[in-house]
């Protein structure tokens, strides 16, 4: 008995190092990326850079897939695309390293070192479970560490599948070291057990659906963000205006902004069911554990805002006069919501949840 | 690209006019009209009306509103949640409360205001739902609409040249779009297919579930019945009306619907954290019971926080707990005038306890008279000692048990009419014994000591027994199979609706000028998605097994190829 106590104390003491290393490595990512930016900013880039990643033709049998704001080669007939009625038609940029070596090579260590943070916070997070031998989901500092691990694990599954989502490394890796910095100096909480009222397997399928939405609706909202920035910059062009060398530099990098909306529309559109879904098991357990479904507390009054808020950026997509700019702010406040809930109502407001523990 | 990207306004015109009127039925969503007013007297007002009502912008709008409207409930103390929170709060904002009330500020998800944002949404949106299940299925008998004219407009467009005639490359392919699920026919020189229904089905589903959630609360609301009783371990509780402490039910509520069972509570168990920071800490809360439905049977159960008792359609949670001392009472003729435990309302989370001990009849003063006696109880389950500070508990379990006790006699006013707390003794009829020991009004006692009261007027002891009790709350709520039903349905619809794509293929062969056949296809999807590409690639490299491309003719411009339309112009003439 006693020495199972050690084990765990040890364990717990475990995790906190391999939390407190993986935020030295995500530093240094973060250099890295910042390295990435600047030998990326040293070269030549935009339209011509994007056009030199244009496929070659195919003469014999004309193949070719030529995506809006991208390109694509397949094997196959060449099909040719375009941008929806209106939609600007151009392409995307070369990304952080601005197609030079150096900043690629940067660049690939700062992915290489954020792998390898990603890996040394996981076991942070795994070993804190194995010591409290429950879901590592009881307070505030395990959701934050469970909560960056996901959002950079989905990044790295991004990248895994190909995806052009690069450019998100640095905003991620600035928010991921924001966000352990928070838990591990305002947030920390001794491992322990649970308070009866949380233990529960509910737990385990809300709270990690949760975790997982909220950190891909974190990468939407970064996509969109971009978005926007990127959307000024494109009409300003498009207006005969001359961006800041600033915004030229690394605007131009970025991704179109056709897509960039499109990739947010994507994670957004995609994490909604499972936002749903997540209410739903919530007032599942609500019901087991209080004797009823929804109540209005707090926490559950901020979740279904967010749901409202993100079913109408659904709508705002289809809506004409909304479409564009005005559904992405939509998104952002959507997020905004979501932050607030996590954060907000532990922090402020007296909830039935508060004893989830700051 | 970037000559295409130069040379398009006129292009981009075009594109929309054709993807319009090919893709106009993609989806059901109502078409956006501009705002202007009616111009037709009452019945254009009220149509008008309807027309905005149901028209997406408004959903917009009313799904903001229900938003923000939701806003101030969790910023306010609710009367729904927490009356006593309620009542500080007016205590605290005198000036603010008025307006609050107005406003039904403390009621805000029951307020009038609440109700007309969503009864109005979901008007809307049975009023936006219903034309367009009858526009879907009209879809659904339909065929897929023809072919543009110009192909070479819409979003994702291929074209090749091959030996094989028209008619054999239109029959192929209508065969490999119906090996993949398409539906597809033949109009005129082309091939015409959709797929993708599935995104409009799970869309209305969706919206239709939202309608069956709603009506789902309503109903509950109304039927539901929700009662709390505190029971003492080796006592029981039987589910009629008489026996709840307290109980609410909706107005549909009839009182013979009430389940029939009845349970004991053979004992309460909670354990705490020993030490440590969490000193203190619940670990684990069970209520074990002894049950019976209506046919007599008893069974054993175990309550825990996270798992109520379920029986028929009640079930039975586990809410809060806390301590009840055994006391004995005794005249000045040493007969037992009360036996009992009484049940302590906790002050704190280390279960400091306070109540009231009330001797209604059976006592008679060293005169014979029949007279009430009352005690105010203070408990501690884990008392500090002696002398170190306050009467506080230490620590949640019965570690060091004491409680103190001061004794009243005369007149409980149990009768007088107003409700009586049963925690509280109304003191306006009493007098206070003066006692020997302790202060000279209470005395602390241990657990079998007795507290003589003053000229033989008898004496209450402390039992060495200290009994739990916890409290219970039966609810019974039909209608939750259909929220969940509506629940599971939301998602379901939501995912097709959102991972579905509906989309439009057409190849066109038509014999060119040199005797070859022209292959055109082309593709339109409900929303850009890269995918539509991808699958229009598939579909043709498929379509080539029977249509092989020809060899292609000398020299085309490799810089005219960028641009569909100059192509595929070449080709027509
Ligand atoms: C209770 C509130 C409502 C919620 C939560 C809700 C939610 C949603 C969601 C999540 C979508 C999917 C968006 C997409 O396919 O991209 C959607 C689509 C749609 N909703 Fe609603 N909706 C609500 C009320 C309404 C109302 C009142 C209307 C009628 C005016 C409406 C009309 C539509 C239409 C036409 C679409 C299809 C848009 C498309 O296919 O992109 N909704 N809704």
């Amino acid at each position: 008995m006693i020495l199972a106590a050690e084990t765990n104390e040890s364990l717990a003491q475990m995790s906190n190092t391999l939390v407190y290393s993986s935020m030295a490595v995500y530093t240094l990512a973060f250099l890295a990326h910042i390295a990435e930016w600047v030998f990326g900013s040293r070269s030549k880039v935009g339209r011509t850079a994007a056009a030199l990643t244009q496929p070659e033709t195919k003469a014999t049998v004309s193949v070719q897939v030529k995506a809006a704001g991208g390109t694509t080669v397949l094997d196959r007939p060449k099909v040719v695309t375009r941008a929806a009625a209106g939609a600007r038609d151009v392409p995307d940029g070369p990304g952080a390293a601005g197609g030079t070596v150096k900043g690629d090579l940067y660049g690939r260590i700062a992915v290489s070192l954020t792998t390898l943070a990603f890996l040394i916070e996981a076991a942070g997070v795994v070993s804190r479970a194995i010591a409290v031998q429950r879901a590592p989901w009881g307070n505030m500092y395990e959701f934050s560490t469970t909560f960056s691990t996901v959002a950079v694990g989905t990044y790295l599954a991004f990248l895994l599948a190909g995806k052009n989502v690069r450019w998100i490394g640095l905003p991620l890796v600035t928010t991921v070291l924001l966000d352990l910095g928070v838990a591990t100096t305002w947030l920390y909480t001794e491992s322990d057990q649970l308070v009866p009222a949380l233990d529960s397997y509910w737990l385990w399928i809300h709270v990690s659906t949760a975790i997982f939405c909220g950190a891909v609706f974190y990468l939407g909202a970064v996509a969109t963000l971009m978005y926007l920035v990127r959307d000024s910059y494109e009409n300003k062009l498009a207006n005969g205006g001359t961006p800041s060398g600033f915004a030229r530099s690394v605007l131009e990098r970025l991704p179109s902004a056709a897509s960039l909306d499109k990739f947010s529309y994507r994670v957004n559109a995609a994490v909604f069911p499972l936002w749903t879904f997540t209410i739903i098991a919530g007032a599942i357990w609500a019901g087991d554990a209080w004797g009823r479904y929804w109540g209005w507390d707090a926490k559950e009054v901020w979740s279904f805002i967010t749901w409202v808020g993100y079913a109408a950026y659904l709508h705002a997509r289809a809506t004409a006069g909304w479409k564009g700019r005005k559904a992405a702010y939509i998104a952002l406040v959507a997020f905004g919501c979501f932050l607030f809930n996590y954060y907000g109502v532990n922090i402020f407001v007296s909830s039935k949840h508060s004893y989830a523990g700051v | 690209m970037s000559k295409s990207d130069m040379t398009d306004t006129a292009d981009t015109a075009d594109t929309a006019d054709t993807a319009d009127t090919a893709g106009a039925d993609l989806s059901t969503a109502p078409r956006e009209e501009a705002i202007g007013g009616p111009t037709l007297g009452v019945v254009g007002w009220i149509r008008w009306f309807w027309r905005q009502l149901t028209s997406m912008r408004v959903a917009l709008i009313l799904l903001f509103l229900l938003s923000l409207g939701a806003v101030p409930g969790s910023l306010i103390p609710q009367t729904s949640a927490d009356e006593m929170k309620v009542a500080d709060f007016k205590k605290a904002h005198e000036t603010l409360t008025p307006l609050y009330e107005k406003l039904q500020l403390f009621d805000v998800y029951s307020s009038v205001w609440f109700s007309a944002i969503y009864i109005l949404l979901f008007v809307s949106l049975i009023g936006c739902i219903v034309p367009r299940t009858w526009q879907f299925v009209g879809q659904l008998r339909g065929l897929p609409p023809g072919a543009p004219k110009r192909l070479t407009r819409l979003p994702a467009y291929t074209t090749w040249r091959t030996e094989a005639d028209p008619e054999e490359v239109r029959e192929a392919a209508l065969a490999v779009l119906k090996g993949r699920r398409f539906r597809a026919r033949e109009a005129g020189d082309a091939v015409a297919a959709e797929k993708g229904y599935l995104r409009e089905v799970g869309n209305l589903l969706f919206h239709l579930a939202l309608i069956v959630m709603l009506v789902a609360f309503a109903w509950g609301q109304l039927l539901k019945s929700e009662g709390g009783k505190l029971v003492v371990e080796g006592d029981g509780f039987s589910n009629t009306l008489t026996q709840y402490d307290d109980f609410k039910a909706g107005s549909w509520f009839g009182v013979d619907e009430l389940e029939p069972f009845s349970f004991t509570l053979d004992s309460f168990t909670g354990t705490y954290e020993k030490s440590g920071p969490q000193r203190g800490t619940p670990r684990t809360f069970e209520a074990a019971v002894t049950y019976t439905r209506g046919d007599g049977k008893d069974e054993k159960a175990v309550i825990r926080v996270n798992e109520p008792l379920k029986v028929g359609d009640s079930k039975v949670y586990l809410i809060a707990h806390g301590y009840a001392p055994v006391v004995t009472v005794k005249d000045g003729r040493g007969k037992t005038v009360f036996r009992g435990a009484v049940p302590l309302l906790p002050l704190d989370n280390n279960l400091t306890s306070r109540g009231a001990i009330k001797v209604m009849d059976g006592y008679r003063d060293k005169n014979g008279e029949p007279e009430q006696l009352g005690f105010n109880a203070f408990f501690v389950p884990t008392f500090a000692g002696d002398g170190k500070g306050d009467m506080f508990s230490q620590f949640p379990a019965l570690d060091f048990p004491a409680m103190a006790l001061s004794g009243y006699h005369g007149d409980l006013r149990v009768n007088s009419g107003l409700p009586q707390n049963v925690y509280q003794l109304d003191l306006s009829k009493m007098t206070q014994y003066k006692i020997d020991e302790g202060t000279g009004v209470a005395k602390r006692m241990l657990p079998g000591e007795t507290m003589t009261l003053p000229d033989g007027a008898g004496s209450i002891t402390f039992e060495k027994e200290i009994k739990e009790w916890a409290s219970f709350q039966v609810s019974q709520q039909p209608g939750n199979g259909l929220a969940l039903a509506g629940a599971i349905a939301a998602i379901a619809g939501l995912t097709g609706s959102l991972f579905i794509q509906r989309r439009r293929i057409w190849v066109r062969a038509v014999r060119g000028e040199d005797g070859t056949t022209v292959v055109e296809m082309a593709g339109l999807g409900r929303s850009e998605s890269a995918k539509l590409p991808e699958e229009l690639a598939d579909l043709a490299v498929a379509l080539t097994a029977t249509a092989p491309p020809a060899p292609e003719p000398a020299a085309p411009e490799p810089e005219s190829t960028q641009d569909p339309a100059a192509k595929s112009e070449g080709a027509e003439k």
